[in-house]
């Protein structure tokens, strides 16, 4: 996940973004395998509250972490729209637990307002950065981050 | 192909070498006058160094080099194997599989021990004169093929010989080849050879008009004169070069028209190379051959173990996917005659075949493993003083690749133990009316969907009393105890424990048998010991034969479905209620014929919700170090089945009670338990059962 968000000037790129914690959230498309509908994972004994535990993924053993609870923002809740993300972590796949997927997007480079002097300090450090969009502000999350800590 | 992965292949091939080189040097140890088993150690050793010339990895090829020298004057005829050579040419393959290592790892070398080895080589070299020994290393690229009578270095031709008698033609023929003839794809070694096929021949290859080697920008300089004495007439020699017709210089005499030819003579002065002649028993040579064949390596192909892993791994779905299938047919309420059941069996056969036969390439013959154990046998004997013999038993007995990888360390561990502790000194052993030389065997078999290994020495056996008596001293058992022979033997498997007074540096290490039984419990074996007074001790390891599959209890706890491998469960136990006793104030006992066992509430150990109490609870009677016996309480058993193991992602590190997933008919995940580290959570229980627990070490974790 190196690549995140080193676009050169003209480059377009495709972001899906989606809400946790009542927040919005976007990466790249690249980093998704796939979305699926959320199911109930088999918990795993002596993990911290943002693992839900694992599921079956075609016959692979895959951790489902719940985005919101990672961030901080309390455990998503049960809701109809709720929905996993597969997103690709080097060579397994990882499935995130978010409240509603919402669009794709198309932006520049220019279109991302960079967070990277604030966030080495900040508690969000898996901000790489931030996308206006219809008065909405959409962060864009850096996976490599998310999944194995302030690097 | 980058330089790395040719690199990578050739310490592929190194591996290989040195396991035909290292199987060389036992044959040669039985076979001290075989040239074929010398050449063929002389071969791995040539290779090795070729290879490692090639990468610039100069410890190895130098002293691959001097152990190649030596080797070649085994071949020369000119240094005779004895029991020291034969203990130098050990060591020498010891050494250069460390130096292998050492040059594929990038990590240091024991120079001191390699340059110990190599000076006893080059005492062998002292006597022998620098120019012999480099010409000495020429001949071996001749050597694999099997031509026997067309070497290019034969002596001249006897004057008697050349007075040919009336029986068979004796044909002059001076054959030099054009460039054309080689790019034509022509070899002239094969019509040499087919040549050798028609009789005996004597070739002299004629290298006057050869070049110098700044100079040579065509292959038509060298011709060959041959001497041909053969039954057959003229045409059928004349045959031989049809195929090259016009495309060398070819002219075919027969010697008895042409009396007063000089004899056949190689340039002068060629390097006199000494080949050990063929054995005068002509016949003997293409049989032995022809064996050598058979006994060669089979035609194999290298895999990227990736692949192979994801192979399984495919498999495995399709055996999760054969169950979903099955379950989902068994719902549908079919009649029991419907042809769909045995479509589906049928179906279940092939899964399990398919399986079967992906399993089979990961698995791989334990000689290596075995091989490497044939060192660490000659190094325990040479550090203790006492002479070892090493016989292995069913080493193409087939394992798991990750198995062996994982029995090395305590294979090792009890090899040194045998030779170290099993073993009596010289004199004992011939008080005792025994043979000086001890016996280590190394046997591994399969049976019945197991593989079992047994490390056996022809020592005392185990002195029991003073493992009795160690134990007390130790606080294992109470000094009152009464232990059968098999509960003494086992006190060896107790954490901390060493019989041996002195700690030796070779298998006292702190570590010991408990160690030992840990690794193999992980491989999901078991270990037992036997031992005869005065006969020796037997320990025996029973493995499955993959990892990757196991027998299991599909279990509840709490509200969970959850799996117990099957080779871990003693036994089964539903308990009345007046079977569970308290101790303390929450230590719960199970009574089992008379013994008291510690019970671990595995959803608690797991830190499971319990959403109320089990009314039945069902125990699971397992033995773990150190705890020894201890019984898991769990909701219900559903069902026993085999199931494909599942590494859990690493990302949350190990967690503890938790081995491995799976994936079940219906498609969910079900957790394996580890019962090793549940048990953990019981309070530590000695071997003779009622003055046990200690102290509160109890916890639930």
């Amino acid at each position: 996940m190196s690549d995140t968000a080193e676009l050169t000037v003209d480059e377009t790129q495709e972001f899906v973004t989606f809400s946790a914690g009542n927040q919005v959230f976007c990466i790249k498309i690249t980093q998704i395998r796939e979305i699926r509908r959320w199911a109930p994972v088999t918990a795993l004994p002596h993990t911290p509250p943002d693992v839900l535990g694992v599921m079956n993924l075609r016959g692979s053993v895959i951790p489902i972490i719940d985005l919101s609870a990672r961030f901080g923002l309390g455990r998503t809740e049960p809701q109809e729209r709720n929905v996993v993300i597969i997103v690709i972590d080097g060579d397994r796949s990882v499935g995130m637990l978010v409240q509603s997927v919402s669009e794709i997007l198309s932006v520049t480079a220019e279109q991302i307002q960079d967070t990277s002097d604030v966030r080495a300090t900040s508690s969000a450090y898996y901000i790489t950065g931030i996308i206006s969009h219809e008065k909405q502000m959409i962060r864009v999350i850096d996976l490599a981050a998310v999944l194995h800590g302030r690097s | 192909m980058s330089k790395s992965s040719i690199r990578d292949t050739f310490f592929e091939e190194c591996e290989d070498l040195l396991e035909a080189l290292m199987e060389g040097l036992t044959e040669l140890e039985d076979n001290p006058g075989d040239d074929e088993i010398v050449n063929a150690v002389f071969r791995a050793v040539h290779s090795i160094k070729g290879g490692a010339g090639a990468f610039g990895l100069d410890d190895l090829v130098s002293f691959a080099h001097t152990f190649e020298t030596v080797l070649d004057m085994v071949r020369d005829k000119t240094l005779f194997i004895d029991p020291d050579l034969m203990r130098i040419f050990n060591r020498s393959g010891d050494k250069l599989t460390d130096l292998v290592e050492a040059a594929r790892d990038g990590t240091e070398i024991d120079t001191v021990s390699r340059d110990a080895v190599m000076n006893e080589l080059e005492q062998y070299l002292s006597d022998q004169p620098e120019e012999e020994i480099a010409f000495a290393a020429a001949p071996l690229d001749f050597a694999p093929a099997p031509l026997d009578a067309d070497e290019p270095d034969l002596p001249p031709f006897e004057p008697e010989s050349a007075a040919s008698d009336a029986g068979p033609n004796v044909f002059r023929i001076v054959f030099v080849p054009t460039a054309e003839l080689y790019t034509h794809g022509h070899e002239p070694l094969l019509i040499i050879d087919h040549l050798a096929k028609l009789g005996q021949v004597e070739v002299a290859l004629d290298i006057s008009d050869v070049p110098a080697f700044s100079q040579i920008d065509n292959l038509d300089y060298p011709g060959w004169t041959i001497r041909l004495t053969t039954e057959n007439p003229m045409p059928a020699v004349e045959a031989v070069f049809e195929f090259v017709e016009g495309l060398c210089q070819i002219s075919i005499v027969d010697e008895a028209d042409m009396p007063g030819l000089p004899p056949i003579q190689p340039p002068a002065p060629p390097p006199v190379i000494e080949r050990p002649k063929a054995s005068p028993l002509q016949s003997a040579t293409p049989q032995k051959d022809k064996e050598r064949e058979q006994k060669g390596p089979k035609a194999t192909l290298r895999v990227d173990l990736e692949r192979v892993d994801r192979l399984i791994n495919n498999v495995g779905e399709l055996i999760i996917n054969q169950a979903m299938i099955s379950q989902c047919i068994e719902e549908l309420n079919l009649p029991p005659t419907s042809q769909i059941f045995n479509e589906i069996e049928d179906y279940k056969l092939l899964a399990r075949d398919i399986q079967e036969g992906v399993m089979a390439i990961r698995a791989q013959p334990v000689k290596p493993l075995f091989q490497r154990m044939a060192r660490i046998v000659r190094e325990a004997s040479e550090a203790t003083g006492k002479q070892a013999r090493f016989l292995t038993v069913g080493e193409n007995t087939e394992i798991d690749k990750t198995v062996i990888e994982r029995l090395a360390d305590p294979l090792t561990h009890m090899i040194r133990n045998a030779v170290d502790h099993g073993l009596e000194s010289a004199d004992k052993r011939l008080a005792a009316g025994k043979d000086e030389m001890g016996t280590i065997r190394l046997t591994a078999a399969h049976r019945s969907g197991n593989v079992i290994l047994e490390i056996a020495d022809d020592g005392a056996g185990i002195n029991r009393a003073a493992v009795q008596r160690k134990a007390v001293e130790k606080g294992l058992i109470s000094a009152d105890a009464e232990l059968t022979e098999s509960e003494i033997d086992n006190l060896l498997f107790a954490p901390g424990f060493s019989t041996a007074t002195e700690v030796s540096n070779l298998s006292g290490r702190g570590v010991g048998m408990d160690v030992v039984k840990t690794a193999v419990a992980k491989l999901g074996g078991r270990i037992s010991v036997g031992s005869v007074q005065g006969e020796g001790t037997t320990f025996s390891i029973i493995l499955p034969l993959t990892l990757a599959v196991m027998d299991g209890f599909v279990v509840s706890i709490a509200d969970q479905t959850m799996v117990v491998p099957i080779s871990s469960i003693l036994e089964t136990v539903s308990a009345a209620s007046g079977d569970i006793q308290i101790m303390g104030q929450a230590e719960r006992l199970l009574r089992l014929r008379g013994r008291y066992i510690p019970i671990v509430n595995v959803a608690h150990s797991l830190a499971l919700q319990v959403p109320e109490p089990v009314e039945n609870p069902i125990y699971l009677i397992v033995e773990s170090e150190p705890q020894g016996l201890c019984a898991l309480e769990i909701g219900e058993i559903h069902d026993q089945r085999q199931i494909v193991v599942k590494s859990l992602d690493s990302d949350f590190g190990t967690i503890a009670g938790i081995s491995a997933a799976t994936i079940l008919g219906d498609g969910k995940i079900a957790l394996i338990l580890d019962t090793d580290e549940i048990s953990r959570g019981a309070a530590p229980q000695s071997l003779d059962t009622l003055s046990l627990i200690q102290n509160a070490d109890f916890q639930d974790v």
